[in-house]
């Protein structure tokens, strides 16, 4: 017999809602079409709270929370949009065209990226911070698919769908903080790695143009990710 | 001792440019070069870049004739997949280039070169911009305005809105084109046709009160080089090279562009990084060569469409051999929109040109390619070596502003001769200095003078480098 489920109460900008217990405040706002935005999150795969997007103000919580892992409990007061939520947002999307090299005009993602998508919601206009202007590689190894750390925005993304739902693990981050970078294997050319089964999961979940199939030009790379939830509830997995 | 004066125009595109006089003992002009900068930032920007990034990476080299770059670029990516593409896809980048053509073609004269042409060249500069045009003549700053806004139309209707567009990838083109589009670009070249030819005919009304001009404005034989159909015709995407020389007369013909090293020597001078291209048979510096409008009608046989072959009849006219004074830039100009309109209305009218062929795809297979085309500005070769993985090693680009920079130089010299006096700079001498740069269009002019008069500083430097005296225009 399954324990039975329990069922909790809140208030999501000022809207009472019920959820069912262990289910995050994400995935309960969504229920009740309210749109948090993320980066890092993706469903189907296990969420890990990195990108910080999802940042919500719960009453009597005295820092901010990242809604995609942060469970519900009973008569939370939770909002999700406030000017100084926004401003905290648009913060985060502008570290992050500062932290590499986005050059979204010769992008083979140009206008079908969720980074340059969430700026144009949140009305980045421009990026306070100085740019870092890394100096980059393109792995171009592999024989169907590149990764161009220029755009990567270290959501992990690739490294959880190719563990969690591939089951190959040919992704992981090396480094630390600002040095952080996405390696294959042992940190050797993808084109090298003898667990990579050459599937694309990673390509079509990277939310940005860095992981892309060759010989896409600018602007033609769209990513399709509908077989993610296929493949979770196949697997019976849980969200 | 030996003097230099140094103009500087203030850019605002990447790198910058300036002109250096240098006067010699007596004060008189004995050397002349322009130099510009800006170029090798790109051959190194694209270095470890995938190569299918190139022909909108490239097109960001010109604010005004991105086009052309991502043509000649998409040229070269093409030979790297070793793929020919389909007929409709090469009508509808020739199509696009003629747009492309037109609209800096337009610009170049309308709002850059009438307001000299109309106000005279020692009128007020403050009023020698296209609102002193649209005073003194506002017909033609209207015809102005309405011609380039149908070529920057036909741009957009064909590639999309973006400022840069990704319409022209490797492998030919991303989408075809439809029965509307068709018909909303043939709906507005009449328009475009009308007002050439009007145009036209006050222009050649107009010579007569030109001929200072004409006469000083880098004025000298020279080779000529451009790109001609296997019949000879004007041709601004496929095509082979034809040199002739001042006389007129065919030096060689239907040369391989993919061969331009053969032909082509690159000289460098220890005072700019910009290269001098010349015609090897001939040596440097003798082997110079001018190419863009002027050129291009000294070359051909003929355009292939009646109007502008009656036109450009007339124009060969004008001298026994080649046209020499690059002052006929902007009289080729003209000539060769009202070709371009033609041509597209005869590409337009090909039913093939709405096949959904238009695109070949394939893997990398070549590394090592080649593009050339015709921009508005004169011929644009693109040359890419990639490795294994199909990113970019090694980039050459030769530009129509360095094919034509010792012409330039040299036509600078000649006027410098003709209007500095003395050790003293005087307004004067800066407008000829810079209208015979307008006459050649280089890139680096018309972005940094969209609106009015360019922007120059000129500084005359003593032996021992000091400041003797100083002219700066913004
Ligand atoms: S990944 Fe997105 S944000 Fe980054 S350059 Fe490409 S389009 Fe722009
Ligand atoms: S490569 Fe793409 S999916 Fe992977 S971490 Fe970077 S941005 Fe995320
Ligand atoms: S989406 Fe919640 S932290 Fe990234």
């Amino acid at each position: 017999m399954r324990a039975p489920v329990r069922i909790k109460t809140l208030t999501i900008d000022g809207k009472e809602v019920s959820a069912k217990e262990g289910e995050t405040i994400w995935q309960v706002a969504r229920e009740n079409g309210i749109d948090i935005p993320t980066l890092c999150y993706l469903e189907g795969l296990s969420p890990v709270g990195a990108c910080r997007l999802c940042l919500v103000e719960v009453k009597g919580a005295n820092r901010l929370l990242p809604a995609c892992v942060t469970q519900v409990e009973e008569g939370m007061e939770v909002t999700t949009n406030s000017e100084r939520l926004v401003n905290y947002r648009r913060m985060i999307l502008e570290l992050l065209f500062s932290e590499r090299n986005h050059t979204c005009s010769v992008c083979v993602v140009n206008g079908h990226c969720e980074l340059q998508r969430l700026a144009q919601r949140l009305g980045v206009t421009h990026v306070r911070f100085p740019y870092r202007y890394p100096d980059l590689p393109v792995d171009a190894s592999h024989e169907r698919f590149a990764i161009d750390h220029n755009r990567c925005i270290l959501c992990t993304r690739c490294v959880r769908v190719c563990d969690e739902i591939e089951g190959a693990h040919v992704w992981d981050v090396m480094g630390r903080g600002i040095k952080s970078q996405i390696i294959a294997d042992l940190n050797q050319p993808w084109g090298t790695s003898d667990v990579c089964t050459s599937c694309g999961k990673c390509v079509h979940v990277c939310p940005t143009g860095a992981i892309f199939e060759k010989g896409k030009a600018v602007a033609e790379m769209e990513k399709r990710r509908q077989f993610l939830p296929y493949l979770t509830i196949m697997r019976g997995g849980k969200q | 001792m030996a003097q230099q004066i140094v103009i500087e125009p203030v850019t605002r595109i990447e790198g910058h440019a300036k002109i250096t006089i240098k006067l010699d003992e007596e004060g008189n002009v004995a050397d002349a070069w322009f130099h510009v900068t800006q170029l090798r930032g790109f051959e190194k920007l694209c270095e470890g870049r995938p190569f299918s990034e190139m022909p909108s990476l490239m097109a960001r080299i010109c604010g005004i004739c991105p086009v052309s770059h991502s043509i000649a670029s998409a040229k070269a990516c093409d030979q790297l997949l070793a793929v020919r593409i389909p007929e409709p896809a090469v009508k509808l980048r020739r199509l696009i280039n003629l747009a492309q053509i037109l609209q800096s073609h337009a610009l170049s004269f309308f709002h850059l070169s009438a307001p000299d042409l109309l106000l005279g060249f020692d009128s007020d500069p403050q009023k020698r911009n296209l609102f002193g045009l649209i005073e003194a003549n506002p017909q033609m700053a209207k015809d102005g305005i309405k011609l380039r806004k149908i070529g920057q139309s036909v741009i957009e209707i064909l590639a999309g809105k973006r400022i840069h567009p990704s319409w022209i990838v490797p492998g030919g083109v991303s989408e075809p084109l439809n029965v509307e589009k068709r018909d909303a670009i043939l709906a507005m070249l009449p328009e475009a046709k009308e007002i050439t030819l009007r145009t036209l005919q006050w222009f050649k009304f107009s010579l007569e009160k030109f001929r200072d001009e004409i006469r000083a404005f880098a004025n000298f034989p020279s080779l000529f080089m451009g790109l001609v159909t296997s019949e000879g015709k004007w041709e601004c995407y496929h095509g082979r090279i034809r040199v002739v020389d001042g006389g007129g007369h065919i030096v060689a013909d239907q040369l391989d562009p993919t061969e331009y090293q053969d032909y082509i020597g690159e000289a460098t001078e220890p005072w700019t990084y910009l290269k001098f291209p010349y015609y090897k048979p001939k040596g440097y510096p003798n082997g110079m060569y001018r190419v863009g409008p002027l050129a291009r009608l000294n070359i051909i046989d003929g355009f292939g469409t009646d109007m502008a072959d009656q036109e450009w009849a007339e124009f060969r006219e004008l001298e026994r051999g080649a046209v020499l004074s690059s002052f006929y830039y902007h009289y080729a100009r003209l000539i060769e929109i009202l070709h371009t309109v033609e041509k597209m209305e005869e590409l337009l009218n090909d039913p093939d040109i709405l096949s959904k062929h238009v695109r070949a795809s394939a893997g990398l297979n070549n590394l090592e390619g080649i593009g050339v085309a015709e921009a508005p500005r004169g011929i644009l070769f693109h040359h890419y070596k990639v490795n294994e993985e199909g990113l970019m090693e090694w980039a050459n680009l030769i530009i129509a502003t360095g094919h034509n920079n010792l012409a330039m130089s040299k036509g600078i010299l000649q006027a410098s001769k003709h209007f500095v006096k003395g050790k003293q700079l005087s307004e004067g001498m800066l407008n000829r200095v810079e209208a015979v740069i307008r006459a050649f269009d280089p890139c680096l002019s018309c972005s940094t003078h969209a609106v009015g008069h360019m922007p120059l500083h000129i500084q005359l430097i003593g032996p021992d480098g000091t400041l003797l005296d100083e002219l700066r225009r913004d």
